[in-house]
């Protein structure tokens, strides 16, 4: 199982800005080893957020997004103690999920 | 009242309904679903703006683009990327010198702003572009150079 996520989401007013630290190797696919041969790529294709269980954000990310990925975005209409969950598959099918509440 | 069988039958039957729909994550693919590979192989932004299916993209002032001018490090660099354009679907982020341009897409919907920032690797030196595609898929963009002293893929 890959290690947790931090998110935090705090709401200002009407918005919320989340933040989220995905724990990934994000491997590019361009890497060499010693011997020379390239290293498969491994990297988060997918991320989800739902608001509260309702899907409200998707992105696709190519192998160009940065080890141990971050993301900020900002979700409408959230109030504290609402339940923002993310989760994420890698192209080998390994997915995590985690939640936080709104604050 | 119902027979054991016909409550088999039913349990199924809405099983594959919810699979259908992609509520039941455990039978969903184990890839991301619908992953549009030939944008992600695209080299540059008119060839993955095309993949998506979008008209040739056109600068807008409407579409901003934020980060330092000059990346220390390749392999982390921050990048903020906004629009303030109506009806936008997705927004895309590129790096024109990247061995693939396209880095992420963000699908907007009502309940989030226009409005990210992530972190990307650069291999060198680049243009970045970020895309903001419409509902009638017109495509908008803005463009900023980050130089980069160390590079990120090696």
């Amino acid at each position: 199982m890959p290690d947790p996520m931090r998110i935090r989401a705090q709401a200002t007013g009407d918005r919320t800005t989340v933040r989220v630290l995905m724990s990934h190797e994000m491997e590019s696919g361009q890497r060499k080893d010693a011997a020379g041969k390239t290293i498969a790529a491994w990297f988060i294709q997918e991320v989800g957020v739902t608001l509260n269980g309702k899907p409200v954000l998707r992105t696709l990310w190519g192998p160009s997004i940065s080890k141990n990925p971050f993301l900020q975005f900002v979700v409408k209409g959230a109030k504290p103690g609402d339940r923002i969950g993310v989760s994420w598959v890698d192209n080998r099918g390994e997915r995590r999920s985690d939640e936080a509440t709104v604050t | 009242m119902h027979t054991r069988r016909e409550l088999m039958t039913c349990t199924v039957r809405l099983a594959g309904m919810l699979a259908a729909l992609g509520l039941l994550p455990g039978l969903a693919h184990a890839q991301a679903a619908h992953y549009p590979n030939a944008a992600f192989d695209a080299k540059s932004l008119a060839d993955a703006v095309k993949a998506l299916g979008s008209a040739a993209p056109v600068e807008s002032k409407d579409v901003s683009i934020s980060g330092a001018d000059i990346a220390e490090n390749g392999a982390v660099v921050p990048v903020g990327l906004a629009t303030t354009l109506p009806n936008v679907k997705s927004m895309l982020l590129l790096v024109e010198k990247n061995p693939a341009a396209l880095s992420a897409i963000f699908e907007v919907n009502d309940a989030i702003e226009a409005s990210f920032t992530t972190r990307l690797k650069m291999a060198q030196s680049s243009n970045v572009y970020a895309v903001a595609i419409t509902a009638d898929q017109k495509a908008w963009f803005a463009v900023k150079e980050i130089k980069v002293t160390l590079g990120g893929c090696g």
